[in-house]
């Protein structure tokens, strides 16, 4: 057995560690990985089918990898990490966006920017509330108990990424499910009939969208009217950028509003604080999004051979990204496993780094600050339903979050 | 202090609006600007994080 004798170095230890794992608790890293979080900067892991890759776990190497255009995202590329056997058929498509890399992921990011701005999710912020209003005054006319799961914390960003795309909402259970399939689906082959259907679907809704004379609000009817009409974008790109905001822009605030009040109902403590002291609300979003880190795994492929941190990762290798370890990196964060309102908790990867950095994280602390905001002081009684080892929660080779949340007020 | 932005380089995250608002905000096609009369950071303490916070890298201060 090999013992580690520079912190900083290359690991090794006696196996390499499965990745990923499933939580044990669903707001901790999995215990699997205490071995990787003694202050190494990355290790060797091992993924579902026998293949070794790297793993980041220190934040300042994860801050300098992910800003690398050495890395690339491009899933078509030999050696992509794919860490859950239902992703293998993602390698055969081009992916917008998060599949790109630069020069052509530049130039759909630019596009897109001007409908995420800091200032575009202020402007937002009577709409959402509006939005998180009607769904508990519907929550509470029906009564206790409730899943806060279906009756709130998916409904929320699903009927806000509806009305910003312009996607009918009428049509939610229609993507919700193949967004479940996409993601957690049992099989590479459901996973990937899944994003045949949404596709079939968003393209459908874009073909309309083009036969209209006069252009709906949504940023879908802006990139038909504006990108696709000037030939700057085409349908194929249109769809795919389509798949991925839909998927992405419900999917992961729908997993931390759940997984968010879970936590805060287990820190009792940290709860009346909040309730005594709303203002600490947006530095108590940023502390659940460290803490929680629901997207673990940001997955890239080395295009060169990159020396960091007493380690050569060569060219055609693989690199993953635990962003759950990452952000309890004890260099950066004291007591990182404590959820603590008050410490300096900006710098987090929770969104990522680098170009593709979440594009929708203004609007994702929008959505989350009035969410939890409104479910607190509408429900000053709330508390879970079942014991909270009752719960399931979702498996670790995917977006982190509750599959149910029963709640009581 | 001087503060130069890298507008090729800017992905529009907003991180910088976000943790400086009163020195930088975003133009109307989402990149980083510095808000009129605070070109020289004003002061703030709070530019260093800005730069920080940048995914980028796409603001050096001197």
């Amino acid at each position: 057995m090999t013992e580690l004798t520079d912190p900083t170095g290359p690991a090794t230890p006696a196996a390499p560690v499965a990745f990923p794992q499933d939580r044990t608790c669903p707001y901790h890293p999995p215990t699997g990985y205490e071995p990787l979080r003694d202050g190494r900067a990355l290790s060797r892991v091992t993924l579902f089918d026998g293949r070794e890759v790297w793993l980041v776990t220190a934040h300042a190497t994860a801050r300098a990898l992910l800003a690398d255009p050495r890395l690339s995202s491009d899933r078509r590329r030999p050696g992509f990490p794919i860490p859950a056997e239902r992703f293998v058929g993602v390698r055969d498509r081009r992916v917008a966006l998060l599949g790109m890399d630069d020069p052509e992921h530049q130039r759909q990011r630019r596009m897109m920017i001007p409908s995420f701005t800091v200032k575009r999710a202020t402007e937002l912020r009577p709409w959402i509330q509006r939005t998180v209003d009607g769904l508990l005054d519907a929550m509470i006319a029906q009564g206790p108990p409730a899943d806060l799961v279906s009756a709130f914390a998916l409904p929320v960003p699903s009927m806000v990424i509806c009305g910003l795309l312009g996607v009918p909402y009428a049509d939610h259970e229609f993507f919700e499910e193949q967004s479940r399939r996409l993601l957690r689906g049992p099989r590479a082959a459901d996973s990937m009939e899944a994003r045949t259907r949404l596709e079939e679907y968003l393209g459908a809704l874009i073909d309309d969208k083009a036969k209209q004379a006069e252009p709906g609000d949504g940023i879908l009817d802006d990139l038909v009217h504006q990108q696709l009409r000037e030939g700057t974008l085409d349908r194929a790109e249109l769809v795919s950028l389509a798949v991925i905001m839909l998927v992405a822009g419900h999917e992961t605030t729908a997993n931390m509003i759940s997984l968010g009040t879970f936590t805060l109902l287990q820190h009792p403590d940290r709860l009346a604080e909040l309730r005594a002291d709303p203002a600490l609300l947006p530095a108590a979003v940023e502390e659940l999004m460290r803490m929680l880190s629901i997207a673990e795994g940001l997955a890239r492929v080395a295009l060169e051979d990159i020396e960091i941190a007493g380690t050569t990762i060569r060219a055609g290798e693989g690199v993953l990204f635990s962003t759950s370890v990452i952000n309890r990196d004890p260099a950066l964060y004291a007591a990182p496993d404590a959820l603590d309102f008050h410490r300096p908790v900006r710098h987090h990867v929770a969104f990522g780094f680098g170009i593709h950095q979440c594009l929708g994280q203004n609007l994702a602390r929008a959505e989350l600050e009035i969410a939890l905001e409104s479910l607190l002081a509408r429900l000053p009684g709330l508390r879970l339903a079942v014991p909270a080892e009752e719960i399931p929660f979702k498996r670790g080779d995917t977006i982190q979050g509750m599959l149910e949340l029963p709640v009581t007020w | 202090m001087h503060i130069e932005i890298d507008k090729d380089v800017c992905i529009g995250a907003g991180q910088c609006a976000l943790a400086a608002p009163n020195v930088f905000t975003q133009d109307d096609d989402g990149y980083s600007t510095l808000l009129p009369g605070r070109e020289d950071g004003a002061g703030d303490p709070m530019v260093r994080e800005a730069a920080r916070a940048c995914p980028v890298g796409a603001i050096k201060l001197s």
